[in-house]
């Protein structure tokens, strides 16, 4: 440290310790309680990145979240690195590591500079009109345009670290933890309120706690010395819980909030192992109370990003509570009294204060008189035209404003100067009462949006709301509050308040320069390297609502969403444009607030928890047993069975041909079961389903299809009657959910007269699947005493059994062509059911098969698939299930539809059977299938939506959906891949026991 | 994200309902009696109104209770919650 820039005997920071820190690969010094920009600062370091387009040499320019330049890419490690991160928000820590972003080979020399000189030819826009044509070369341009956009890197491997979400509820939710927020939380805690108080930062107290001058008082004391007992007092009140290091990051309706508390961040590195990294809170609150202040305005003139061109607050902040002067040769440059008091931090210090230049003609405010009184000299009606200094401000040059403050009249008059500290005036922080859906109207008198209606149970109060003197602040916060929450009296109520009172505003959003604006460059958006020149260009090229302007000038939309630049950008296109600014609107605010790592939003639900997944009673035997498996639905199925290495194709070819020649079992639990009770039961499966259901006996099972009630295929299953009013209904294993809301929502609201009650017993039985031509002397091993003769238990039947005392629910039916027995079992008992029928079939080689031989099986059956061979578009007729429509039956879910001129076309696609003239090829599922490939544009005719090679048709079978396909048995087609066309012939779907003659073993 | 009265369970977040769309279109109760026009009336054409809409949400995490709701759709803001058959309240 080779100047003097550390002040001693500071309250906020530690200076017992030392901490050390690695910037751009050098080893500086901090202290506890310092954030990285001001142990940067107090190591002399402004530079810390480069802009965005024209790689401009930036520095340190706040001391908060408005951030735009000090944005760094912390840690070195490929999982935990985190790329912009704000310099001014991150808390020092020993062993920090941080880098500069967007700059090569370094900051201090950045090839990217060149576009500096470039920026003639870089206007707004340039991008959109440079590569839109010739259309094809984008994929070029791409590349180096993807090279060069963006600025941090973000991690090459998986986030190692925790993160945590947690629901949070409170009468009262207080945003900010400054003084208008502390007060309106003891107001509240005081009316027995439960209160939630949140701070971004890691101490109470916002700005007064660090203010040190002597004209406010509080109840005759110094502001921040009564502030320091009011926050002693509320941290011992049982109503309020604190949380600081705790932003919010979205005001959502219905009072839902979201904050994100930062808990390791600020630990140094070896602290943080197991401990949770950051906390997303999703808070429900009665009533919200916003307090979270102002942001200082820069000013806008010629080279007005320079390193050392600080806002004022952030110059008062460093001195007054970090104790880090950001220069030794410092100037002011302001508009209006409140950076006064940063010359008083400046003199009280010692630090040197070269000038103050005020683009008013005069201020007569307490403070000035003051600052006055100090023999330091003041440029009244002066404005800068220009900085010097590459990459640290070292001159300005300062000219007199004419009478209109459009030009500049007079001598140069040139300063030393290498910190220049710049007030433009204060935005109130309005981000989040415009997320919540609240509108803004504009303030004439000091050029800002303040907070208008809102639908919700909110209050903004504070600079947040407009008040920006201690009195109105103090006092405006006690009176809304006690009216928000409807309280007569507080303890706040005779608080004696005195403070400077500023008389004299004067506000140019574009100041006058003694060149042409073409020849300067006067930033807005110092991360989007955006300036005033942009702004009137975009307004000449005839944008003119602020939403197009700000896109196309890219003003707001860096990582800092335009918290300095939008002001500014809205007061140029209404000067130009002669506008009121009130009229213009103002662009959305969105959220979040400030940026959030993925990790939050995520919270626990990574790996294993990123969505949960079901698991039969059998699935166990199956991992045992080496099943690959398949998400359908959130199900784990298993897939297919491997064996010795077997290929998927090879274990499906095996378990198939086993199922049709010996015998297969497969587990079937996930199927959804839905039982259905009641005197109405009957009258309700005829209305859901297209058959009729009225002749069905008890034990006897049925296939039934469900249409929605536009007449397409929704669902299907076999329904079994258990009892006169009872019956188990089985749906798909994705559809099961559905299903069941569509039937309720029916039952309470079309049909609420029907005496019908539906329970979901998907989970509360486990089901194996005997098929083959062995099945009936595998059950009959397990199941002595039970006839299975077919005329006692015939195909579409059922039977209640016992075994070992266990409930068994057996149904003959089949979905794969073969003879076939489905066992029900109360769920816990599904595994043992499973290992009886493993152990009785071990002689006939019981082969358990998996989801993927089962759809083999349906499909050499040309059994459907809905959502496979269905998509929503196909009627029970596209599917040439026509016998499954009663005709006999006034009604069903989805009959009118049947007959309406689209769904009565004849050329509507229609499900067909395909057979690949070479045998061996298997075609792809979702391939389309053409007549002509020659003629273009080529008809597409429709495509196939399963496939398989059938091992015991020892050739590739396909179902597809066809344009006409009913008509074009027979005809020859094509199926156009990538690399070759496959020849087919449409075929019936029906491949394999037309006659269904192995149904009966 | 609403906070949402169920009529049997009292107030619980948005994410346990699900919305069911416009309310109070029955089903006809002879719908081979209508000609296509009239059945695609029923079918597929539904409002979409800036201001009080009637709709109906179901408490699917929960009591799995349908009913109404009287919601602006300009503000989100529900303005009346009522069982399914009751009329849609004047507002």
């Amino acid at each position: 440290m080779s100047k003097n820039l550390r002040i001693n005997n500071k309250q906020f920071v530690d200076e017992t310790r030392k901490l050390s820190f690695i910037f751009n690969g050098k080893k500086l010094y901090g202290y506890k309680g310092d954030t990285l920009a001001s142990a940067l600062l107090s190591n002399d370091i402004h530079l810390v990145g480069r802009s965005f387009k024209y790689h401009r040499p930036r520095g340190i320019m706040t001391s908060g979240s408005e951030e735009p330049n000090a944005i760094l890419q912390i840690g070195n490690d490929d999982a935990l690195t985190d790329p912009n991160v704000r310099a001014t928000e991150i808390e020092l820590y020993d062993g920090l590591i941080c880098n500069s972003q967007n700059c090569w080979p370094s900051v201090k020399f950045d090839i990217g500079g060149i576009n500096n000189f470039l920026s003639p030819l870089l206007p707004a826009g340039f991008y959109y009109k440079t590569f839109m044509w010739p259309a094809s070369f984008w994929e070029k341009y791409e590349y180096f345009i993807r090279k060069s956009a963006g600025l941090g890197k973000s991690p090459k491997k998986q986030d190692p670290d925790m993160y945590d979400h947690r629901y949070m509820h409170c009468d009262i939710l207080i945003v900010g933890g400054g003084v208008s927020g502390l007060i309106a939380a003891k107001i509240a805690s005081d009316d027995n309120k439960k209160v939630l108080l949140l701070e971004d930062k890691e101490l109470l107290g916002g700005s007064l706690i660090y203010d040190d001058n002597d004209i406010s008082k509080i109840d005759n004391q110094k502001s921040s010395e009564w502030l320091k007992k009011l926050i002693e007092n509320i941290k011992n009140d049982k109503n309020i819980i604190i949380k600081t290091r705790t932003s919010l990051a979205a005001y959502h309706n219905y009072n839902f909030l979201l904050a994100r508390q930062n808990l390791t961040d600020h630990l140094s590195v070896n602290d943080r192992s197991n401990k949770i990294r950051q906390r997303l809170y999703k808070i429900r609150a009665k009533k919200v109370i916003i307090a979270t202040g102002a942001i200082e305005r820069p000013q806008v003139f010629h080279n007005n990003d320079r390193p050392g061109i600080m806002l004022a607050s952030a110059v008062k902040k460093y001195i007054d509570y970090y104790g880090v002067r950001c220069g030794l040769e410092n100037v002011i440059f302001t508009n209006n009294d409140s950076a006064y008091e940063t010359a008083l931090s400046l003199y009280k210090s010692g630090t040197k204060l070269n000038a103050i230049i005020d683009i008013r003609d005069n201020s007569s405010s307490e403070i000035v008189n003051k600052v006055k009184s100090l023999g330091i000299q003041i440029y009244w009606n002066h404005t800068v035209v220009n900085t010097k200094g590459y990459k640290r401000i070292n001159k300005i040059t300062i000219m007199k404003l004419n009478d209109k403050g459009n030009d500049v009249v007079g001598k140069k008059i040139e300063l030393n100067c290498d910190c220049l500290a710049i007030s433009g005036g204060w935005t109130p922080m309005v981000h989040l009462f415009t997320q919540s859906g609240g509108k803004l109207k504009f303030d004439n008198k000091d050029n800002i949006f303040v907070p208008d209606k809102t639908n919700l149970n909110q209050l903004s109060i504070g600079s947040a709301k407009g008040d920006f003197e201690l009195d109105d602040v103090l006092k405006n916060s006690i009176k809304d509050t006690k009216k928000f929450l409807q309280i007569e009296n507080s303890n706040f109520d005779k608080i004696d308040v005195k403070c400077s009172k500023e008389k004299e505003k004067k506000n140019i959003w574009l100041l006058p320069s003694d060149k042409p604006l073409s020849k300067t460059k006067p930033f807005l958006d110092y991360q989007n390297d955006s300036t005033a020149k942009d702004i009137k260009l975009a307004l000449r090229e005839g944008f003119k609502s602020i939403e197009h302007v700000k896109r196309y000038t890219t003003t707001g939309m860096g990582t800092d969403q335009g918290k300095l630049a939008n002001m500014h950008a809205l007061g140029i296109v209404a000067d130009t444009t002669n506008t009121n600014m009130g009229d213009l609107g103002t662009t959305t605010f969105r959220p979040p607030y400030t940026p959030l790592t993925f990790g939050t939003i995520v919270g626990r639900n990574v790996g294993q928890f990123f969505d949960i997944f079901r698991k039969t009673p059998i699935h166990d035997w199956h991992v045992d047993n080496n099943a690959k498996f398949e998400n359908v639905g959130q199900w784990k199925r298993a897939w297919y069975y491997p064996k010795d290495g077997e290929s998927m194709h090879d274990a499906v070819q095996r378990e198939s041909k086993a199922a049709r020649e010996s015998s297969g079992i497969l587990d079937a639990s996930t199927l959804g079961k839905i039982d259905i009770q009641g005197t109405d039961a009957n009258e309700f499966l005829n209305r859901i389903y297209t058959n009729a259901w009225s002749k069905l006996q008890i034990g006897k099972c049925r296939y039934g299809l469900m249409l929605n009630e536009d007449g397409m295929v929704y669902d299907d299953g076999v329904t079994t009657k258990l009892g006169e009013n009872h019956y188990l209904m089985t749906t798909t294993t994705g559809g099961a959910a559905n299903v069941m809301s569509k039937l309720e929502d029916y039952l309470q609201t079309e049909w609420p007269e029907l005496d019908v009650f539906l329970t979901s017993v998907t989970d509360h039985y486990a089901t194996a699947s005997v098929c083959g031509p062995n099945a009936k002397k595998i059950i009959n091993k397990i199941f002595k005493n039970l006839d299975l003769s077919d005329e006692s238990f015939p195909h579409m039947s059922f039977k209640e059994v016992k075994l070992d005392n266990i409930n068994c629910r057996i149904m003959r039916i089949s979905f794969t062509g073969e003879l076939s027995y489905e066992i029900n079992v109360e769920a816990s008992y599904g595994k043992y059911i499973w290992e009886k029928c493993i152990g009785a079939g071990k002689e006939f080689n019981i082969t358990p098969y998996g989801t993927e031989t089962m759809h083999l099986l349906r499909a050499e059956k040309g059994f459907i698939i809905v959502g496979q061979d269905t998509d929503g578009t196909m009627t029970p007729v596209d599917l040439q299930m026509d016998w499954i429509i009663s005709k006999k039956k006034y009604d069903f879910i989805g009959k009118r539809s049947l007959y309406r001129s689209d769904t009565i076309r004849e050329d509507r696609k229609q499900l067909v059977g395909l057979l690949t003239d070479d045998p061996n090829e298997i075609l792809e599922e979702g391939a389309q299938i053409v007549k002509d490939e020659n003629k273009k544009p080529v008809n597409m005719l429709g495509h196939v939506t399963s496939s398989y090679f059938s091992p015991t048709l020892k050739k590739s079978i396909a179902l597809a959906v066809l344009k006409e396909g009913k008509k074009l048995k027979g005809q020859k087609l094509l199926v156009p891949m990538i690399d070759k066309t496959i020849k087919v012939t449409v075929s019936d779907t029906v491949f394999l026991d037309k006659e269904n003659e192995r149904i009966n073993g | 994200m609403f906070l949402i009265n169920c009529p049997y369970c009292g107030e619980r977040d948005q994410s346990e309902f699900v919305s069911g769309g416009e309310a109070h279109i029955a089903r006809p109760k002879q719908p081979t009696e209508l000609n296509d026009d009239q059945w695609a009336e029923y079918l597929f054409m539904r409002k979409n109104i800036k201001g009080i809409q009637f709709e109906r949400w179901n408490h699917a995490h929960g009591c799995r209770k349908w009913f109404n709701v009287a919601r602006d759709t300009s503000n989100d803001k529900i303005e009346k919650i009522y069982k399914m058959g009751e009329q849609p309240p004047k507002l």
